[in-house]
C-alpha cells in the first residue's frame, strides 16, 4: 500500500489471518469503549432490504404479511417508487383479521394463490413477517410449510421476518439469506473445497470478484443470493465462507452450523479492504504472493489512481456516521486509511465484534463508536462537533444540510456498486460530491 | 387481508403527521417501533422541509415488549415535551402499538404535564391516511377551541374567515393557501386562522373568533366544519375554487356568507384562461378524451374544468378515497360515466387501459400508467411526489390555479397543426409519430398497442386482425391509434366480424365519428 494517509492505527497487525474469536471476545488491537445507546431509531426496518432482494434474485417474490404502514413503507424507502412491476406485495391486515372474523391464514392462502396465478415466472416466494404480524403471533413459519407443500415443484415457499422490533435495515437481508440457508443442498463429504461468497451484490460487482477469482486459481466459487432461486449452491464441511457484507451474523453462523468455515477479513471497500478480502480466500487456498500480487495489481492501481482523485478534497476532514446499514465501520475504514479523514464518530444499529474484527484494528483510535441509537443525543453530539460531512437517513439529511451541516445520504452507500477495485473511486467520490458541490454553488452575497 | 402493490394513502397516522408538521407548535408522541420514522422522509425530502417533523417514536422492540412499553412511552414523552418545549401534545399508536394497547391518552394524561395533550385513537386497519388528518385536526380543535370566544363586534371591521384544511404533503397545499388568501384580500376579507398550516396552538384557541369558515379541502376539514358550525354557528363556505367557474362561484358564496360586495372582484377578470381556452388555437383541445382520478375534491373540480372549460370529453371520473365516494358518484352521473371507487392500482390501471383515454389527469400513479401505456398525463392530486413541490408559485386554486390548469393540462398534449401534420404525412423518416410529440422530446410508449390489444385479446379473443388492415392501423398518429384499435374491435365485436380487414377499420371509423 504505498499511499496509506498519515491517519493511522496504532497496531500494525494483519488481522485477516486471525482465528475466529471466542464469543465475547474483545476486540483484537486497541481495546475502546463502545457508546451504547437506546432511544429513538432513525432507521429503517428490515422490510427495506426487499427493495434490492427483489432486483437481486430475479424469480423470487416477496410478500410482506404486514400493515398498510408496511406498504406504505416500502413505496416510501427508496425515496422513489419503482414503477416497473415490483416482485414485491403486501398482503395488508385488517380489522376482520385481528378480530377473528376470518382465519388469517385462509385470508393468506388465497391471497398466494392468487399472486403465483398471475405472476407464473416466480419460483421462490418469501412471506416476511412484519412487527404487525409478529405481534399478533401468525406462524408464517408454518404457512410456509403449507403452502410450500401446496406449491411445490412449481413454487418453493419461505419465510423471514423484517419486523422492526427485531431487524434494523440490512438485518432484513441477513434474515431472508438465513432462511435460504436450510434450502441450501449438501456438499458431499468428500467435495473440493469451495469458496461461497455471502452477499447481495450488483451483477457487476460479482462478475468482477468472480474474474479475481479465477486468476487466483481460487475454484469453485459461488455467491448466495444466487440470481435465480434453482442456483443456490451447495453447502457442507469443505465450504469456505467469505462475508461480503458485514451484517450477516446469522446467515454466518447458519452457514458454520452446516460445516462452513468463515474467513476473517475486513470489507472489500477501497484497494486496501479489497486487497485484504481477497487475500484471505487466497491464503486458505495457498495462492501464492507473487501470483496474488500479480493478479491484484492492476486492480489495486486502477483503484489508487481514481482515489487519489479525491484525496485533496476529503484529506483531513472530519466526518460523522449515523448509524443505518452496518457499512459505517468499513467505510469508516476506507475513508481514514485511504483517504485521510478523520472519523469523529461511527454510529452502527449493531456491532457485530467477530465479523468486524479485521475492521475494528484497522480504525483509528481516536475515533468515537457508537452502537443503538438515542437520534436527539447523537444530533446534539453531531452538532458539538461540526463535522465537515455526516452520513445519515434521508430523515436528517436535509434537517442538517439546513443547520448548515454537509450530509450525504446513508441509502445511497447501500443502493450503489461500491465494493471492489473497480467501485473504490465511485464510493469516494460519493462522500466528495457534497463538499464539491457546497463549494460550487455561488448565490451573490 | 388485502394484496396491495402501491398504495394511494399511507396510515393514518401518517395523516396525524401531516396535520402535526403543517403546525408551527405541537409535537407528537407516537408509539411505535423502529423503522416507522420512515415517515420522516416523507416531509424532509418530498416536501423538502429543512426542519425534522414534530414527532418523537417510542422505538420499542421485540425485547421490549414482555416488559414494560407503557413507561418507555411515558418517558419518551416526557422528553420530548422538555426538549422541544411545545404548546400542546398529540399521542397516539402506529399500528404495531395498537395492538399491545398501551393507551398513549391516558400514560400522557398520567404525566401531568403543563401543556393540553391530544390524544388520537387512528385504527390503522380500518382507517386510511385522509382520515387520520381529518380525525387529528378535528381533536386539536376539540382541545384546543376556547369555547367562550366569539367574533368581536361587527361594526367598524372587516369580515374575518378560517381557512381549513391545508396540511403537509398536500397537494400544492403551500400556493392555494397563498392565492385564496389574496383573493379574500381582494375581496375584503381577512383571514382571521389558516389550519392547520401555519398555526399554532393558541391560534386554535381562537378559531370562534371568525365570522366563518372556508373548507379548502374537505378531506381534512370537513368534520372541523361541521362540529364549528354546530358549536360557535359558523356559516361555512364548502365551493373548492379549482377552476375558472369554480373560482367565481366561491367567490360570490364567500360574498355572500360574508356580506362584502364581489362586483368590482368578478368583472375585473384576472385569468387568461377563458380567452387562452376560447382562441382558435385550442380548437384541437375539443372532444378529447379524458380520464380523471384522484382524491374525491380534486377529481370532481377536475372534471369540471376539463368539460366545462376547455370543451373534453370526460370518459372516466374517480376517487381513491371511499369516504367521498358519493359526491364522486354524483358527479360522475353528470358526465354519463360510472365512477371508479377504487384504491386498488391495478384495477385503475386496467381501466386506463380498457378506456383508451388521450389524456389522464391523476395522481403520480395515474402518471406511471399514462406513461406506459403512451398516454399524455398531468398531475392533479396527491399522493404526492418531489415535482409536485416545484420551487414557482403554482397554485391549483384562483384565477391563477386556472392558468397553471390550462397550462399543465395542454401542454403533454400533442399540438393543433402538428396533430394535422402527423395525420397527413405518415411516413416522413424525420417527422413521424413514432416520435411522439415533438415539443416534449420523448418518444411514445411502443407498448401502446399490444398492451391495449392484451386488453381486447381478454375481452374477446375470437378477433383477428389482418396483416393490412394491422399495417393502415399503424399509420393512424399514435395519440388515436389506441381508440381506433379499441373502437374498430368493439365494432367488429358487435357484428360478430372475426377477421378485421381495412374495410372494417373504415365502418368503424364511419360508425364511430364525432
Amino acid at each position: 500500500m504505498s499511499a496509506i494517509p498519515a491517519v493511522s492505527p496504532s497496531s500494525s497487525a494483519t488481522p485477516f489471518v486471525s482465528p475466529p474469536q471466542a464469543s465475547g471476545c474483545e476486540t483484537p488491537g486497541v481495546p475502546r469503549e463502545i457508546l451504547r445507546e437506546r432511544g429513538q431509531r432513525e432507521v429503517f426496518c428490515g422490510l427495506t432490504g426487499i427493495i434490492w432482494l427483489h432486483r437481486k434474485i430475479q424469480d423470487a417474490f416477496f410478500l410482506v404479511v404486514g400493515s398498510r404502514t408496511c406498504a406504505h413503507l416500502l413505496q416510501s424507502a427508496a425515496g422513489v417508487m419503482v414503477f416497473a412491476e415490483p416482485r414485491f406485495a403486501t398482503a395488508i391486515m385488517e380489522e376482520r383479521d385481528l378480530a377473528g372474523l376470518a382465519d388469517a391464514n385462509d385470508e393468506l392462502d388465497a391471497i398466494v394463490d392468487r399472486l403465483l396465478e398471475r405472476r407464473p415466472d416466480i419460483k421462490l416466494l418469501f412471506l416476511v413477517g412484519s412487527c404487525p404480524s409478529e405481534v399478533i403471533k401468525l406462524d408464517l413459519s408454518r404457512a410456509a410449510a403449507r403452502l410450500s407443500r401446496k406449491h411445490l415443484p412449481q413454487v418453493r415457499v419461505l419465510n423471514y421476518s423484517g419486523s422492526g422490533i427485531e431487524t434494523t435495515f440490512t438485518q432484513g437481508e441477513d434474515a431472508c439469506l438465513a432462511a435460504l440457508v436450510p434450502e441450501m443442498p449438501a456438499a458431499p463429504a468428500n467435495a473440493a473445497r469451495a469458496l461461497l461468497v455471502v452477499g447481495a451484490l450488483p451483477d457487476v460487482v460479482e462478475d468482477q470478484f468472480r474474474r479475481l477469482f479465477a486468476e487466483l486459481g481460487i475454484a469453485p466459487v459461488a455467491f448466495l443470493p444466487a440470481g435465480k432461486a434453482a442456483d443456490l449452491p451447495a453447502v457442507g464441511a469443505n465450504t469456505v465462507l467469505l462475508l461480503a457484507q458485514p451484517f450477516l451474523g446469522d446467515t454466518a453462523r447458519a452457514l458454520e452450523l452446516r460445516g462452513a468455515a468463515r474467513l476473517t477479513a475486513p470489507f472489500p471497500f477501497g484497494a486496501e479492504g479489497t486487497t485484504l478480502w481477497l487475500k484471505a480466500a487466497a491464503e486458505a487456498w495457498g495462492v501464492e504472493d507473487r501470483l496474488f500480487d500479480g493478479v491484484t495489481a492492476p486492480g489495486r492501481q486502477r483503484a489508487n489512481r481514481a482515489i487519489a482523485n479525491y484525496r485533496g478534497v476529503l484529506h483531513g476532514k472530519r466526518i460523522f456516521f449515523f448509524p443505518d446499514s452496518q457499512l459505517e465501520i468499513p467505510l469508516a475504514r476506507f475513508l481514514a486509511r485511504e483517504l485521510g479523514m478523520i472519523p469523529v464518530e461511527v454510529g452502527t444499529p449493531y456491532l457485530h465484534v467477530q465479523h468486524l474484527a479485521a475492521e475494528l484494528a484497522l480504525l483509528p483510535a481516536s475515533t468515537r463508536l457508537s452502537e443503538g441509537q438515542d437520534v436527539d443525543r447523537q444530533l446534539a453530539r453531531c452538532r458539538l462537533e461540526k463535522p465537515d460531512l455526516v452520513v445519515c437517513g434521508l430523515g436528517l439529511a436535509n434537517p442538517l444540510e439546513a443547520e448548515g451541516l454537509s450530509t450525504k445520504w446513508s441509502i445511497e452507500l447501500v443502493f450503489s456498486p461500491v465494493h471492489g477495485y473497480e467501485q473504490a473511486g465511485d464510493l469516494a467520490e460519493l462522500f466528495t460530491r457534497p463538499l464539491v458541490r457546497r463549494d460550487l454553488l455561488r448565490f451573490g452575497t | 387481508m388485502k394484496l396491495t402493490v402501491w398504495t394511494y394513502e399511507g396510515p393514518p397516522h401518517v395523516g396525524a403527521m401531516r396535520v402535526a408538521s403543517a403546525m408551527r407548535d405541537v409535537h407528537y408522541v407516537l408509539h411505535a417501533p423502529q423503522g416507522d420514522t420512515y415517515a420522516d422522509l416523507l416531509f424532509t425530502m418530498i416536501q423538502r422541509d429543512g426542519r425534522r417533523p414534530p414527532v418523537t417514536y417510542t422505538t420499542f422492540q421485540a425485547r421490549d415488549l414482555g416488559g414494560d412499553t407503557a413507561h418507555l412511552f411515558k418517558s419518551a414523552a416526557q422528553d420530548a415535551v422538555d426538549r422541544f418545549a411545545p404548546k400542546a401534545l398529540l399521542v397516539g399508536s402506529s399500528c404495531t402499538a395498537e395492538l399491545i394497547q398501551d393507551d398513549p391518552g391516558g400514560l400522557a394524561l398520567a404525566l401531568n404535564l403543563s401543556i393540553p395533550v391530544v390524544p388520537l385513537e387512528l385504527p390503522s386497519y380500518s382507517k386510511k391516511e385522509n382520515w387520520g388528518a381529518a380525525e387529528t385536526f378535528y381533536q386539536i380543535v376539540r382541545r384546543l377551541a376556547d369555547p367562550t370566544a366569539r367574533p368581536p363586534e361587527r361594526a367598524g371591521r372587516r369580515p374575518r374567515c378560517n381557512l381549513l384544511g391545508a396540511t403537509g404533503l398536500g397537494f400544492r397545499h403551500r400556493d392555494d393557501v397563498t392565492e385564496v388568501t389574496r383573493l379574500l384580500e381582494r375581496l375584503g376579507v381577512d383571514v382571521a386562522l389558516c389550519a392547520p398550516m401555519g398555526a399554532a396552538a393558541h391560534d386554535i384557541a381562537r378559531i370562534g373568533e371568525a365570522d366563518f369558515n372556508i373548507v379548502l379541502y374537505p378531506e381534512t376539514a370537513e368534520i372541523v366544519a361541521k362540529w364549528l358550525e354546530r358549536t360557535f354557528h359558523q356559516p361555512c363556505v364548502r365551493v373548492v375554487p379549482i377552476g375558472y367557474g369554480a373560482t367565481r362561484d366561491f367567490i360570490a358564496e364567500v360574498a355572500r356568507v360574508a356580506c362584502v360586495d364581489a362586483t368590482s372582484l368578478l368583472d375585473g377578470c384576472s385569468s387568461r384562461m377563458p380567452w387562452w381556452s376560447r382562441s382558435v388555437d385550442s380548437t384541437y383541445l375539443t372532444g378529447k378524451r379524458v380520464f380523471i382520478f384522484g382524491d374525491a375534491t380534486h377529481a370532481i373540480a377536475a372534471a369540471r374544468v376539463a368539460s366545462d372549460e376547455l370543451g373534453f370529453k370526460v370518459v372516466g371520473l374517480g376517487a381513491y378515497n371511499r369516504e367521498f365516494a358519493r359526491d364522486v358518484r354524483t358527479a360522475a352521473e353528470k358526465y354519463g360515466v360510472e365512477a371508479l371507487i377504487s384504491d386498488d392500482y391495478l384495477e385503475i390501471e386496467a381501466r386506463i387501459a380498457e378506456l383508451q383515454p388521450e389524456l389522464v389527469l391523476g395522481t403520480q400513479m395515474e402518471r406511471h400508467i399514462a406513461k406506459r401505456l403512451g398516454i399524455a398525463c398531468a398531475v392533479i392530486s396527491a399522493p404526492v411526489h418531489v415535482q409536485d413541490f416545484p420551487a414557482r408559485y403554482s397554485p391549483q386554486m384562483g384565477f391563477e390555479g386556472s392558468n397553471v390548469l390550462f397550462d399543465s393540462w395542454v401542454h403533454p398534449l400533442v399540438m393543433g397543426l402538428e396533430e394535422h401534420l402527423l395525420t397527413m404525412f405518415r411516413d416522413d423518416f424525420e417527422f413521424n409519430d413514432a416520435g411522439g410529440a415533438s415539443h416534449l422530446g420523448v418518444p411514445a410508449a411502443p407498448t401502446v398497442t399490444a398492451s391495449v390489444s392484451a386488453v381486447a385479446a381478454n375481452a374477446d379473443s375470437a378477433l383477428v386482425w389482418a396483416a393490412d388492415a394491422e399495417r393502415e392501423l399503424g399509420k393512424i398518429p399514435f395519440f388515436v391509434r389506441g381508440k381506433a384499435r379499441r373502437n374498430t374491435e368493439r365494432f367488429a365485436a358487435e357484428r360478430g366480424v372475426e377477421l378485421i380487414t381495412v374495410g372494417t377499420l373504415y365502418e368503424a371509423k364511419s360508425h364511430y365519428a364525432r
